[in-house]
């Protein structure tokens, strides 16, 4: 289906919902065995250790049962036999815009990312399917020290960082997802901070799925070295198909001695896509890590960022906002494991039901006996619009010894009939009176990300409720 | 036909009738008061007329310059020119007056128009300064946590700002001790005009005081039972509302 499409098309309420045809050099085929895993080394020229890391986390793929114990049912309908693993055009991420080829850039030019790039990032990587199809960072970020570099450049060009800490804040087998990450990873970003070194301007990564019953499946490695900082960006997108799609990321984040990072996400992608996303930091003595994650598409969404407060005075924090719409599931939530004295963790969540809509909070907080003085702070607000709009709440903290601080919120509210009106006396439209109220229930968040991602959130809150209102 | 009529209009809540058959004609460019007791429908009427989705118009009809307004949103109806003053106004967390006032202007505007925001901030802060409203206000959520004197005084800017062609002001002077009482009334009086009808609807005879009408009705049982010139709201003052009933 090669569609002409033209630039000033009426774009659909999802602007990532369009395709271009695209011609693959590498293919693995559909399904799911050793093969597959050999096809991947093979063609990605992974050193043996990555051939061996991958194998086990096949193993243990297997080996671990489907989390519908405790998770969502509709994982059942994931049928991972009728998934494509591996799809790229070449492994060779290029510097120039230029060198990218015609029928993916035009992709990534319709989805704004090189005008983005020259606007306000340090450096932008773009994922095409399973690999990066660009990926350059500005000269004077470069000159600094930093690296900034896909997967599989990452390992094989710096593997003395890279092997000290892949795969440590997750192992492979965390998790049933986070094991097929570890046998079929493609993608993602490897990045090194220099210590002391200060990345003004954020870093930027853009994952686009293009293929249907296509599975993305990228790998980040951020380590941000002692009394360094970064902000990292990641959007991502897909069109809709009629057959699910799966996007299963795992991300480590290692923040030494005094170091900070940032790390945000925008997730958009189209409702057919299951999303179930492993992600986790270590944050040694005085670093910070903080997760602005915020949800807007998939159908299912499972994704509980972490961190892992290691050194003494660390501090963790979750920032996270969901709106479920139509038919979505967001199961969202956080884990912070405090594992020194003084450690201080912030869980912030706000979630948006709409239609038969629903998001779920699930965090998790663990203070040990032998700690001192750590704090922990969770709030959780729900939004429900219509009457069949459903949020649940599962928070599980355990603090055990004494001379800690942990203060829990939580409350579901329901916009009313009586605001509504009072905005339309005003003038406002249903739709925008109902837009105004769910913008102002996440504003305070919403602010917390750079100035171009909360202009994009409140144009796709906005257009959400649009369709939300009869 | 610059009129705000309301003819014959019965209306319910449930099935209960609330407004039986009322009848009442505001000029623009006058200011008519409604009085009456406790449950006698005026709350009702100012509800009822903009479009509020609880009450039943059962009949009769409500002309804004002619044209019938029931069976329209609430917000077409806001758009046409008509304005309430809420007895009670709605809170709204996270939104900001600059940015719902901002929103409700740009309403207004014709499709692919955008508010100018200079304009827009030199008028709002103009405004402000008429009604004693400190800046900061701007970046407050929309009555959160307001007192009575100040959503009062919030609600008199966003009709500064929004310039309708009819206002209805519910119980404005509820909650208000004398000082605010003052400065309201003072900042309706500044939009009194040749372009406006007003209909103030009070329980006391104190605001019309200050907020000078052209007519008063008197209302009991969801009817007009009483009209006359501004000294009417006087006499009820002294004889009290049965002297009305007890007249009829």
């Amino acid at each position: 289906m090669n569609t002409e499409t033209k630039p000033d098309i009426n774009i659909d309420r999802s602007v990532g919902d369009f395709r271009y045809d695209v011609d693959y050099a590498f293919d693995a085929g559909v399904g799911l065995t050793e093969k597959t895993i050999d096809y991947i080394c093979d063609v990605k020229g992974d050193p043996d250790w990555v051939r061996k890391f991958r194998k086990e986390g096949y193993k243990k793929f297997l080996e671990k049962p489907m989390p519908t114990h405790w998770a969502s049912k509709d994982l059942e309908n994931i049928v991972f036999e009728n998934i494509r693993y591996y799809l790229s055009q070449g492994q060779v991420p290029k510097r120039s815009w230029d060198d990218v080829p015609e029928d993916v850039k035009r992709t990534f030019e319709r989805l704004g990312i090189p005008e983005q790039e020259r606007k306000f990032l340090a450096g932008v990587e773009a994922q095409f399917d399973s690999e990066a199809a660009y990926s350059n960072i500005k000269e004077a970020v470069g000159k600094q020290g930093v690296i900034f570099v896909g997967s599989t450049e990452g390992l094989q060009k710096h593997p003395e960082i890279f092997k000290k800490w892949f795969g440590k804040v997750i192992p492979s087998g965390d998790n049933k997802f986070s094991a097929l990450n570890s046998a079929v990873f493609s993608g993602g970003s490897f990045i090194y901070i220099p210590p002391g070194v200060k990345v003004s301007h954020p870093l930027q990564a853009y994952f686009r799925i293009n293929a249907q019953n296509f599975g993305q499946f990228e790998r980040t490695l951020i380590i941000a070295d002692e009394g360094s900082e970064v902000t990292y960006m990641e959007g991502c997108t897909a069109p809709k198909f009629e057959t699910a799609t799966l996007h299963s990321a795992v991300v480590e984040l290692v923040a030494l001695k005094g170091a900070k990072i940032q790390y945000i996400t925008v997730q958009n992608w189209s409702s057919n896509v299951f999303n179930l996303v492993t992600k986790r930091g270590l944050a040694h003595e005085d670093a910070e890590i903080k997760w602005i994650d915020c949800n807007i598409g998939s159908r299912l969404t499972m994704k509980y960022p972490g961190v892992v407060m290691k050194g003494r005075r660390a501090r963790g924090e979750v920032i996270s906002i969901a709106l479920a719409g139509d038919g979505q599931h967001q199961d969202t939530g956080a884990k912070m494991v405090h594992a020194a004295d003084e450690t201080t963790s912030n869980i912030i969540s706000k979630s948006i039901s709409l239609g038969t809509g629903r998001s779920t909070y699930r965090g998790m907080v663990h203070i040990p006996k032998h700690l001192k003085k750590c704090k922990n702070n969770t709030e959780c607000d729900a939004l429900l619009i219509n009457a069949n709009s459903r949020t649940d709440t599962y928070p599980a903290i355990t603090v055990r010894g004494q001379g800690h601080s942990v203060q829990h919120e939580a409350s579901v509210s329901q916009i009313n009939a009586e605001q509504i009106f009072y905005m339309q006396q005003r003038g406002l439209s249903e739709a925008a009176a109902m837009s105004l109220a769910v913008n102002g229930f996440v504003n305070d968040l919403v602010q917390q990300f750079p100035m171009e991602y909360s202009v994009e959130l409140k144009r796709l809150i906005d257009l959400e409720m649009e369709g939300s209102v009869g | 036909m610059n009129t705000l009529s309301i003819r014959n209009l019965h209306a319910s809540i449930g099935d209960k009738p609330i407004l039986r058959g009322l009848n009442l004609d505001i000029p623009q460019g006058e200011v008519h008061a409604i009085m009456g007791k406790n449950g006698s429908g005026k709350s009702t009427l100012a509800k009822v007329m903009a479009g509020h989705p609880d009450y039943t118009v059962t009949s009769g009809d409500v002309l804004l310059n002619g044209q019938s307004i029931l069976g329209m949103e609430p917000d077409v109806r806001a758009r046409l020119g008509l304005f309430l003053a809420f007895q009670y106004p709605m809170e709204i967390p996270g939104v900001t007056i600059a940015n719902f006032i901002r929103a409700a202007v740009q309403a207004r505007l014709p499709e692919g128009e955008e508010l100018e925001a200079t304009e827009y901030y030199a008028k709002l802060y103009a405004k402000m300064d008429e009604l004693s409203i400190p800046r900061a206000f701007t970046s407050r959520s929309v009555n959160e946590g307001f007192s009575g004197g100040e959503k009062k005084r919030c609600e008199v800017l966003q009709m500064a700002m929004l310039q309708p062609r009819y206002a209805v002001l519910d119980e404005t002077d509820s909650g208000l001790d004398i000082d605010a009482l003052k400065v309201v009334s003072s900042g309706v009086n500044a939009l009194r005009g040749p372009e406006v009808g007003m209909l103030v609807i009070t329980h006391y005879q104190r605001l019309l005081d200050y907020i000078v009408p052209d007519k008063v009705h008197v209302m009991a049982e969801g009817e007009i039972v009483l009209s006359g010139d501004k000294d009417l709201a006087l006499k009820l003052e002294a004889e009290g509302y049965d002297w009305v009933t007890a007249k009829n």
